[in-house]
């Protein structure tokens, strides 16, 4: 692939992203999507830019704020639409929601509520992964904030200790919830964080797509071939609030402006025709694509069914048992 | 051939690691040390450091790795040390291993095992002597076991290795050196409770560390012309309430021993069920033995006098008949 090619992939996701996105902040606000709702507008290029170097094999946990990294994954839009709406025709059957995404076939693991909850499992995954001789990675997203939880603690040592092939994913976009990174962390410096644990670590601008491509391949071929965990920070920004119910009381809006200048769209789309690399109709092709799969997926996920009150007590346990 | 419920619990866990290379088992000291409580012993010179792994003290992060593991491809069983301890792991049990499955909508299982000791009785004090059993037996998605005996010990922690979903395991800390005679140990089903005493006056139900006490109160209770039925709950989620209705239909008294405090109990939700489902059959109130509202203290008359013992079970089926004397208050 030329690096045109890939620019164009890339920009192509990253508008995919943002129009999903859009999308379900318009659902949210008709009634078709309830409960939490954390949107990943401003931090696309982390997502469109890392997840894409991993292969098949791999596997992928990420948090709450996880559209994206679904979409990403390859789950279809039309699923993931659908499991919002809470129909059975979504990519978690309609029990999961915004929050809960998970599909088996695409080795993505949800779609975790409870900031830092997916790391350990991560760890997991590659702890077995190692013990049968897999050459797979397993990469965990989740946010800054979560760096401050026990869990992320705990296993950043394990997996340094044990030198699972674990790829943790830090976007740190500078709030938990609404505390800022620097009223949180006593180390807000994530690399020195990481490398406190022995962590092999990098940092990047995760407002530059390209860049979030970078260091994720330089990072994967150093689990690849080295073996053992890797840390990354994607330095980012979202620039909605938190989650649907979030009056943004703890930020002004020139920050939210001044970061608005970095957005990762806009800029990137710039680079890109002054490199001559897409055109200003290659662009325009591309919003009417996304136009288009965002609407194929409310009309899917507006026509699928909800499950009958029959099943409602379904997959709390395996149907089949041993004993 | 006589056997200890610790030999039991090692052998179970030895057998299961013969016969299928994705069983490992990690733990603080489950290895060099040979599990706290000896559990383990042996079994890093038999199966070496990469199936035997001794963890850093981080349950949380420890127990996570055991659900990841599980989902992908190995058989994980996880010791932790204490149920105190599980506290530290509980967000992992019951925010990730729990619902895992029914909020991926099926796509996704966790074929995990996780064993801890419970219980006081060995003066360790308010930290190292709790009993949550029911906490874990609160929550839909994972499978309670209670071994009480040798057999089970070996038993139902083979059986759980088979099953798809979680499966915490709690074994008392004062059964471990109890032992019985055992020609063969086998696998045991993992759903039903079990009668280890019959009686037609009184019902007395009981699990884990208490089945001890409960058969002790019953023997003591025949000699006085009073039989009972001893049920021992083995399985604390789901409850096996057939078992429990059949007997409480022919005895019409029960009493309900429990390690845990009174409030919030799995005794009180057993009561529930039974007056839910069979309170035409009771002839008496039902009586609970539980663990007074105390922390468990350090002297050993003081934790004796909090906990369930045969005497205290003794006045509460006497009771059922009326007869008051012995019996304590909260």
């Amino acid at each position: 692939m030329t690096d045109g090619a890939l620019a164009g992939e890339l920009l192509t996701d990253m508008i995919r992203i943002r129009r999903m996105e859009e999308k379900c902040a318009e659902m949210y606000s008709a009634g078709k999507i309830r409960g939490f709702l954390h949107l990943y507008v401003g931090e696309e290029a982390v997502a469109a830019g890392s997840l894409r170097v991993l292969g098949p094999e791999d596997a992928v946990l990420a948090t709450y704020r996880e559209h994206a990294h679904a979409l990403m994954r390859g789950v279809p839009m039309t699923t993931i639409m659908a499991e919002m709406f809470g129909k059975q025709e979504g990519c978690s059957g309609g029990r999961g929601g915004s929050m809960h995404l998970f599909d088996a076939q695409r080795r993505f693991y949800g779609g975790n509520a409870i900031v830092a909850g997916g790391i350990p499992t991560a760890a997991g995954l590659a702890f077995a992964d190692a013990q049968l001789n897999r050459n797979r990675i397993s990469a965990c997203y989740f946010g800054e904030g979560a760096t401050a939880e026990g869990a992320f603690h705990e296993t950043m040592n394990m997996a340094e200790l044990w030198q699972l092939p674990v790829l943790f994913c830090c976007e740190n976009n500078r709030y938990a919830m609404g505390t800022t990174i620097d009223h949180e962390l006593s180390q807000p410096d994530l690399v020195a964080k990481a490398r406190a644990y022995r962590v092999p670590a990098a940092s990047a601008d995760g407002m530059d797509v390209m860049a979030c491509h970078d260091v994720m391949a330089r990072a994967v071929e150093h689990i690849r071939t080295k073996g053992g965990p890797f840390f990354i920070e994607f330095q980012t920004y979202r620039f909605r609030p938190h989650s649907m119910f979030d009056p943004e009381l703890y930020r002004d809006k020139d920050e939210v402006a001044k970061w608005r200048e970095h957005d990762p769209i806009r800029v990137f789309t710039e680079k890109c025709i002054s490199d001559g690399v897409v055109t200003a109709e290659d662009v325009a092709a591309m919003e009417r694509a996304a136009a288009a799969e965002v609407d194929e997926a409310v009309a899917f996920a507006e026509a699928g069914t909800f499950e009958s009150l029959e099943t409602l007590t379904a997959n709390v346990m395996a149907p089949e048992s041993v004993s | 051939m006589k056997t200890t419920y610790r030999n039991a619990v090692h052998d179970a866990i030895a057998d299961a690691m013969r016969a299928d290379p994705t069983v490992v088992l990690m733990g603080e000291d489950v290895a060099a040390y040979g599990g706290t409580y000896a559990a383990s012993k042996g079994l890093l010179e038999e199966f070496g450091p990469k199936r035997i792994l001794d963890t850093p003290l981080s349950e949380l992060g420890f127990v996570g790795i055991g659900v990841g593991a599980a989902m992908n491809g190995l058989r994980p069983i996880v010791e932790v040390m204490t149920v105190n301890f599980s506290l530290l792991a509980l967000d992992q049990i019951v925010n990730t291993a729990a619902p895992l499955r029914h909020m991926s909508g099926g796509q996704f299982s966790v074929p995990l095992v996780i064993r801890m000791a419970t219980g006081a009785g060995r003066q360790l004090a308010a930290q190292h002597s709790h009993s949550l059993e029911n906490w874990y037996a609160h929550i839909p998605g994972i499978t309670v076991l209670a071994p009480a005996t040798v057999a089970d010990a070996y038993g139902m922690l083979t059986t759980a290795l088979r099953e798809p979903d979680p499966v915490v395991i709690f074994e008392h800390v004062g059964l471990y050196n109890t032992s019985a005679e055992v020609d063969t140990l086998a696998p045991t089903d993992i759903r039903r409770a079990a009668l280890r005493r019959n009686g037609s006056d009184a019902t007395i139900i009981a699990y884990g560390g208490c089945v001890p006490k409960a058969l002790d109160a019953a023997g003591q209770l025949a000699a006085a012309g009073i039989e009972c039925d001893v049920i021992d709950l083995r399985v604390l989620r789901p409850l096996d309430d057939a078992t429990i209705m059949e007997s409480v239909a022919r005895t019409h008294r029960v009493v309900v021993v429990d390690e845990a405090w009174h409030t919030g109990s799995l005794a009180g939700e057993i009561s529930a069920r039974i007056v839910e489902q069979a309170f035409y059959e009771l002839d008496a109130p039902i009586g609970r033995v539980c663990t007074v509202e105390v922390p468990i203290p350090y002297a050993k008359h003081l934790e004796d006098a909090a906990l369930p013992q045969a005497d205290k079970i003794v006045a509460a089926v006497r009771a059922l008949f009326g007869d008051r004397t012995g019996t304590a208050t909260r």
